[in-house]
This record gives structure tokens, C-alpha cells and sequence, in this order.
């Protein structure tokens, strides 16, 4: 572990530490009261715990994990309508490796499989597109999901099968888009936050105007921010300054990957296959307005949602389960009642136990570590 | 899944279809590179270019000494691995 060891030991985070904790003081915040920043996209959650990050920043400030890991948030009925789609006779069912083990309401992909089903990991909608060519006598649906980071792969793959006329491949289309979710999160009634960290992958694809009515209309300030534990240090840096400026902008961190414009190119793929759903059902967090897209009816013969007949049913978390208090920030992952007893990494009963994306499975496996830090100075 | 990789794009496969090989930490793979095209130049302009790869896909130029820095990183947290074992995952699905 030779970086990791290098970052906690290192000058630069001690001082970029120093530097907000001096801040902190000057805007003088009540530690029962601490600050707190969301940071919105799974890849944050994981550096923020694979390093430790919190204990390198004073106690008035507090990450709050929000809803940015896609299998995180995928309700028990999407589980149970790609488990109907892969029962279905001749059928090869295909998907990311991460949505394998989500909980339906009666079983997972991967348990589903055991029982006989044709479900294959792949690691790109383009493998899945390939399957379909390798077998014209079964229909090979591939199982869409993630934010504006994956959108393009998925909307280019089906662009892929209409240029070739692939007709035995589909999606299911469960693709959710940040700019609605962080809109939702802004209006509810429980939330508190005083400042976004940025996804920075998906404002690699998007580029950084989108955010900018956050900014403007709720008064808060974003930093888009790289995935390097510098980088995230440095980002609630610029968050904290902001605050102590008393300015409320769009900044971006994350300058050598994320152009203000986003990428062209992946952004009329998403143009052209999609379109916004008027809701979509998220876990934990219920519905959310048009948070969630859909394929566009050119394309519709790729549509799995058209293709199969599918349940669809709504299904609620089970009632012990405090998902949505955890990805809203209400509760910290370890005052849910399950957490650790019969909610674990091996028996995931929330989604947030799955990913190490999650907020619960990174709490679970880095959150208890203690681990020894020099001297910050604080 | 939403992790990012860094690779070097190092042949032209399919230009019709943007299909580049890049090399991901020594492993090839055939990979699409429509994002990352300039329409202004010949596909083959992009042969060289370090890039990170989404799912199958580049996404966005970056620099090679980002890139070596990056992929130190994730080498270390075994998530490199972890993409390299999802490549071959893949391969056995579409030889089955
Ligand atoms: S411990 Fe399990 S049930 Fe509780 S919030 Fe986390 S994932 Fe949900």
C-alpha cells in the first residue's frame, strides 16, 4: 500500500488539511451543527473511506454519502423484471457484474442464475452486442443502468444494432440522470446540505453548466471534483473558501478531465436514443420527476420494456430497512438497525450493501479500520 | 462499473465502426472510441492517444503522465484488477 501510505503521511494532504480546518475556524460553526457536503457520485463514497479522508478534516465538516452508486438505488422491481425477462425462453440475459448480487424480492440475478437461468456478466454493452451476432436464434438482452458516466456506452451500442440491424438485441433501459436527482435532493424537506462535491465522471460527459442552477436558484456552492484523494481534499477546500467568501458558484476541481462543454460526441448519442421518463421509481428515495430515461420510439424494436412482457411491480424495501434515511443523510449507515446484523456485504439486504460504492458496504468494510495518522496539526 | 481506466489507444481495427485495440495495463482490447474522435482529423490522429475507458468505451482524452499516475493508484487498490478480471469474465461469456 504504498500510495496510501504516502497520501496519509504525506505534506500535501497535512496541508491542505490545515488550511480548512483554519477556515473552519473563521466561520466560527457549531460542531453540533457541522457542515455538510454531499458528495453525490459512488466513486467519491469509496475514496472517501478506501482513505480515511474524514479523519483528515476537523469535526464541523461532514460528508454526507448521497444517492451516486446506480446499483445502490435500483428498486426490487427492476431486479424482478430482469429475473421475468431471463426466464423467458431463449433468452440470454446479460449485465455488469455489479448488479449481480442487488436483492429482488424473491432473489438476485446471480441466485437466479444458479437456478438455471442464462444470465452472463459482461464487461461492455458492446460484448452484449456481439453475443447477439454470435446467436441469431435467441434474443440477448443487455441490462442498461448508471448515470450520464455509462449513458453513452449503452446509447451507442443501440445506435451499433440499428446501423447493423441486430434484431435479436435489446435494452433495458434503467439509465437515471444527475441533474433531477440533485434538483429532488435540494427540495426535500429533511436535507440540510451546505455544499456538493461534483461527479466528476459524469461532468466529464455533461460539462459543468448544468449545475449552475444550483448555484443560482438554491444558493450553494459545487465543486466538480477528481476521484484521487487530493483531489477530494482539495475540493471541500474550494467548498469551504467559497462559503467563507460568501460566493455560491460552479467550480471545477477537476479541470484535466472535465470540459466546461462535456463531451460532444457522447451527448448526441444520449440525444438521440433517449428521452426523459416523467418519473422513475428510485430505492430508498421513492419517485423522482424525470429521473430516469427511456428509448426513444425510433428505436423502439431495441426497447426490452416494448419486447417483454413485464411485471413492473412496486415493491417496498423491506420495513426494518433505513436506505432512504442513509442516502438522504439523516441517519450515518451504522444507526440503521440492520447494519452488520442481518444486512452485510455477503447478505445484502439494501442495495447500499452491494457495491463498495455503497455507502453501507464501504462503511462495512473501511469505516471501523482505525488507522493511524501523524500529526495534522490541528 | 463506473470506474474509469486508463489505456493507450494502438491500432485502428474498425474505422467505420470506431473500433480501436488499446492496451489496458498489457492486456489489448478492442475498444470504441467515438467520444474521443476529432471529426476534423483522420481516425488514425488518434493512435497514441492515452484515453480512459468506460465500460468498453473512451470517454475522455488525458495526459500520459496522468495516466501512469492513475493507474499506479488503482493498481494499488487492486481495481485494475479487478477491471482486467471483468474483461476476461466477458470473454468467457461470449465463448460459452
Ligand atoms: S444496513 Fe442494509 S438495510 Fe440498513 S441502510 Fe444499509 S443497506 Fe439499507
Amino acid at each position: 500500500m504504498k500510495y496510501v501510505d504516502e497520501f496519509r503521511n504525506g505534506q500535501q494532504a497535512q496541508e491542505i488539511a490545515k488550511k480548512i480546518a483554519q477556515l473552519v475556524e473563521e466561520l466560527g460553526i457549531d460542531k453540533k451543527k457541522p457542515l455538510q457536503f454531499m458528495e453525490v457520485c459512488g466513486g467519491h463514497t469509496h475514496s472517501i473511506f478506501r482513505y480515511g479522508l474524514a479523519q483528515f478534516l476537523p469535526d464541523e465538516i461532514e460528508f454526507i454519502h448521497g444517492p451516486g452508486c446506480p446499483v445502490c438505488v435500483l428498486p426490487m422491481g427492476v431486479i424482478d423484471d430482469c429475473i421475468a425477462i431471463a426466464e423467458k425462453p431463449n433468452v440470454i440475459f446479460t449485465t455488469f457484474g455489479d448488479a449481480m448480487r442487488v436483492p429482488g424480492s424473491q432473489k438476485s440475478l446471480l441466485q437466479a442464475k444458479a437456478e438455471g437461468c442464462d444470465i452472463r456478466m459482461v464487461y461492455s454493452p458492446l460484448d452484449a452486442l456481439t453475443l447477439a451476432k454470435k446467436n441469431p436464434d435467441k434474443e440477448v438482452v443487455f441490462f442498461g443502468l448508471g448515470f450520464e458516466t455509462t449513458m453513452p456506452s449503452t446509447a451507442l451500442t443501440v445506435q451499433q444494432a440499428a446501423k447493423e440491424q441486430v434484431n435479436n438485441f435489446s435494452l433495458f433501459c434503467n439509465h437515471i440522470t444527475i441533474i433531477p436527482t440533485i434538483k429532488a435532493m435540494l427540495d426535500s424537506p429533511d436535507m440540510r446540505l451546505d455544499g456538493f462535491l461534483g461527479p466528476g465522471h459524469v461532468s466529464m460527459i455533461i460539462g459543468t453548466r448544468p449545475y449552475e442552477f444550483i448555484a443560482r436558484d438554491y444558493q450553494r456552492p459545487l465543486v466538480n471534483a477528481g476521484f484521487e484523494p487530493l483531489d477530494i481534499l482539495q475540493s471541500v477546500y474550494m467548498l469551504v473558501k467559497q462559503l467563507v467568501d460568501k460566493r455560491c458558484e460552479v467550480e471545477n476541481q477537476y479541470k484535466r478531465l472535465v470540459p466546461k462543454e462535456g463531451n460532444r460526441a457522447a451527448l448526441q448519442a444520449i440525444a438521440d436514443v433517449y428521452e426523459l421518463r416523467e418519473f422513475f421509481e428510485w430505492r430508498g428515495l421513492g419517485s423522482i420527476d424525470h429521473s430516469g430515461v427511456r428509448i426513444q420510439p425510433k428505436y423502439k424494436q431495441y426497447d426490452a420494456e416494448l419486447k417483454f412482457d413485464l411485471p413492473k411491480q412496486k415493491i417496498a424495501d423491506p420495513d426494518a430497512a433505513q436506505c432512504g434515511e442513509v442516502v438522504t443523510g439523516v441517519i450515518k449507515p451504522e444507526q440503521c438497525k440492520l447494519f452488520g446484523k442481518s444486512c452485510t456485504p455477503e447478505t445484502p439486504i439494501g442495495a447500499l450493501m452491494v457495491s463498495t460504492e455503497g455507502a453501507c458496504a464501504a462503511h462495512y468494510h473501511y469505516g471501523r479500520v482505525e488507522i493511524p495518522l501523524a500529526n495534522l496539526g490541528k | 462499473m463506473c470506474l474509469g481506466i486508463p489505456g493507450q489507444i494502438i491500432k485502428i481495427t474498425d474505422p467505420e465502426r470506431q473500433l480501436a485495440t488499446v492496451e489496458v495495463s498489457g492486456v489489448k482490447r478492442e475498444i470504441n472510441i467515438a467520444c474521443v474522435v476529432d471529426p476534423e482529423q483522420p481516425i488514425e490522429h488518434c493512435i497514441g492517444y492515452w484515453v480512459l475507458v468506460h465500460v468498453g468505451f473512451a470517454m475522455s482524452r488525458i495526459d500520459e503522465e496522468e495516466a501512469a499516475k492513475t493507474l499506479a493508484i488503482l493498481k494499488e487498490l487492486g481495481e485494475v484488477q479487478e477491471v482486467l478480471h471483468e474483461m476476461q469474465e466477458s470473454n468467457k461469456s461470449l465463448s460459452q
